[in-house]
């Protein structure tokens, strides 16, 4: 008896996931409703909305910003800069878990580029553009070793890049010989504290790097490939797609973003700390990208929803110091608001709030 | 030789040459005082991907073991200490917590439909954040219940020793051995990884599963916090920091599928033990600088993994013919 109600109940989850998938899908690829896509935007803005109104009730200059020496200086701003570095790894990681990866490796390859950066400039005849540009092949030399590993080899994601996070710490350890590299040059530190029309040099970055690449990706069929290989990577590679190329392209783009925050970081505190550059950032950007909506069995991908979540991720952190409270606290708030906004996207979680505010509201009507 | 049990002897044989290696190039590498050390040093990385095997088994994973490592050495340490609890009240207490833990987040991933991955995530994040609040400073275990067990043990010849910790990690091997190879919830554990939907469909109450089998993990990770902290006589809520991917990296060198539905604890025995070698050969090899051992335990990572897919590729591509 048992076990035929379970056969119904499971038909029954059947037809209403077909149901899920069926919307889902109108959504996604007919323009007409776009009301679908909104509410996936909804959840994200929600949670930063509530998180900058708590934030402007604890210190009501929240919002104010300054105009000092041809920039903008205010609480806003600085988070918009601080996030910078997790944003770049999260338009990366964004890309590697829509081909269902991941990348546990980005926070050692910031660090590597940094020390590449650090010890060039201290050679002193590089020029910036050189060092940049040597800084990013070595994050595009890292996403090739990751991406051959994942692709042509057919290691799981999660070792394959675990094997980089781990060497990936020494290597720079091993380019600083275990010192903190620092430099005097005003030019690439401009890069990390500079500022262009008013806003932080790293914001402009950020904003770059997402035009490009939401250029790059939903501009040709390169979005849609790299979805098809992490909704099935089998079929895809029946229709004709080369899926092993997409997967190596995907840790290709994020070994360079990896890189590129590297950089931001390493040109912000002027000089490459080996041990701590980085440090679980990966996990960050992994939950950024969560935060804004996407599955981490793949499948699909949105960049802006992943840069809205890193500011989330960032707000939370201003909002703790703001508050006042010990920074022993900000872990544990960190989880606490981070499973919130995770239930938040539950439909089922979402069901019981409704079941339980209309039940509050008809009780408290007849009374 | 059977197909699934394939990956198993590639890794036996792998710890075999690692073992002979170091024994070939370093006087008294072989002999039972360097394996019982290599038990004892990894006691609770061997407790705590046993755990991490059953979770990854059914196609799961838990990052919060590391953090639940630290808070549950950390209470330990607190209550033994200011709050005057013998020892094994304060485990009493510890454990059930811990489970009760891991309970929570199977629940959130099998009602909320959340995935693993992140939920363990806000769960590490969750155990160190209450580790940190309960106490910054590493806190200093001192009771006689603590001498009265590092003194015992089994004296080996050969200058080897199987102290209590070493010999509960070896009990604690057995029972997870029943449990997964010879028990009913094993066979769930198995179902679910291989398909949830037929599991659910043949009968398999899946979500008691998915919920005991975090709890399990989340109480195997207290009991390698507990046999840490006899062995740094101290409770600190910044320890074990990253031992979760060690512990993955460990199930998945013992021949694990982190898709779930096969692998063997005894392949997560011979995996904590080859990376223990490895330790131990760069330990006595003394002229590696830490930041070249982090890029000799990368490669050899790496060259483990890669050797066991193309041995087991070419190995099957062989007995291809009739299975």
């Amino acid at each position: 008896m048992t076990s035929e109600a379970t056969v119904l109940n499971s038909h029954h989850s059947d037809q209403v996931k077909a149901d899920q998938l069926k919307t889902a899908r109108q959504a996604r690829y007919s323009p007409g409703q776009s009301a679908h896509k909104f509410s996936l935007y909804l959840y994200p803005l929600v949670a930063l909305a509530l998180l900058l109104l708590v934030n402007v009730l604890l210190d009501p200059q929240f919002f104010s910003l300054q105009w000092q020496e041809g920039r903008l200086y205010g609480p806003l701003i600085d988070i918009l800069n601080r996030s910078a570095p997790v944003a770049l790894l999260a338009i990366g990681m964004s890309l590697v878990i829509a081909t269902g990866g991941i990348d546990l490796s980005v926070g050692a390859v910031m660090a590597i580029c940094g020390a590449v950066c650090a010890n060039l400039l201290l050679l002193g005849d590089w020029s910036i553009p050189a060092v940049i540009g040597l800084a990013v092949l070595t994050g595009l030399a890292c996403g090739l070793v990751n991406g051959v590993m994942v692709s042509y080899l057919g290691i799981q994601p999660i070792v394959a890049t675990l094997v980089l996070m781990v060497a990936g710490r020494g290597v720079a350890q091993l380019l600083n010989q275990g010192q903190i590299v620092t430099f005097q040059n005003p030019d690439f530190a401009a890069l990390g504290s500079g500022s262009f029309l008013g806003l932080p040099v790293p914001v402009w970055l950020v904003l770059l790097s997402l035009l490009i690449m939401q250029l790059l990706l939903r501009r040709t069929a390169l979005g849609l490939f790299i979805e098809a290989v992490g909704c099935n990577a089998k079929a895809s590679r029946y229709l004709g797609i080369d899926d092993k190329g997409i997967k190596l392209s995907v840790y290709l783009l994020t070994g360079c973003c990896a890189a590129l925050a590297g950089i931001v970081a390493t040109a912000d505190i002027q000089g490459s700390d080996a041990n701590n550059a980085g440090l679980w950032l990966e996990l960050d950007a992994i939950l950024a990208v969560v935060i804004g909506g996407a599955a981490l069995t793949g499948g699909r991908f949105s960049l802006p929803r992943a840069v809205i979540g890193v500011l989330i991720i960032q707000a939370l952190s201003t909002t703790i110091v703001v508050s006042g409270l010990p920074a022993k606290f900000n872990l544990l708030i960190k989880a606490l608001v981070i499973l919130l906004v995770l239930m938040l996207q539950s439909e089922l979680f979402r069901n019981q709030l409704k079941a339980v505010f209309s039940f509050g509201k008809a009780h408290g009507g007849k009374a | 030789m059977s197909r699934t049990y394939l990956p198993l002897w590639i890794t036996f044989s792998l710890v075999l040459v690692m073992f002979a290696t170091g024994a070939s190039q370093f006087e008294g590498f072989a002999s039972l005082r360097v394996v019982t050390n290599l038990i004892s040093d990894n006691a609770f990385l061997l407790v705590t991907a046993l755990g991490m095997t059953l979770v990854i088994l059914s196609g799961g994973i838990d990052l919060s073991v590391g953090s639940v490592i630290a808070l549950s050495g950390v209470a330990a340490a607190l209550l033994i200490g200011p709050y005057q609890w013998h020892p094994l009240m304060a485990f009493a207490v510890i454990l059930p917590c811990a489970a009760l833990f891991g309970a929570g987040m199977g629940a959130l991933i099998q009602y909320y439909q959340l995935q693993p991955f992140i939920v363990t995530l806000a769960g590490m994040f969750l155990a160190r954040g209450v580790a940190t609040l309960l106490s910054e400073e590493s806190v200093a275990i001192e009771h006689p219940f603590y001498d009265a067990v590092a003194e015992f043990g089994l004296e080996l010849p050969d200058g080897g020793w199987l102290g209590a910790t070493s010999l509960l990690t070896i009990a604690l091997v057995l029972l997870m051995l029943v449990l997964t190879h010879y028990s009913r919830f094993g066979s769930y554990v198995y179902a679910l990884g291989g398909n949830s939907q037929s599991a659910q469909l043949m009968g398999v109450p899946v979500a008691r599963t998915t919920i005991l089998l975090y709890a399990s993990s989340s109480m195997l990770a207290a009991m390698a916090g507990i046999i840490f902290s006899f062995y740094t006589y101290s409770g600190y809520a910044l320890a074990a920091v990253g031992v979760e991917l060690d512990a993955i990296a460990a199930v998945v060198i013992g021949g694990t599928l982190l898709t779930g539905g096969s692998g063997f604890i005894i392949g997560t025995v011979l995996g904590v033990l080859l990376m223990g070698l490895i330790q131990t050969y760069i330990n006595f090899d003394g002229s590696l600088s830490s930041w070249w051992s982090k890029i000799v335990i990368g490669g050899l990572l790496f060259f483990f993994i890669a050797l066991q897919k193309l041995l087991s590729k070419k190995l099957q591509n062989k007995a291809g013919g009739h299975a």
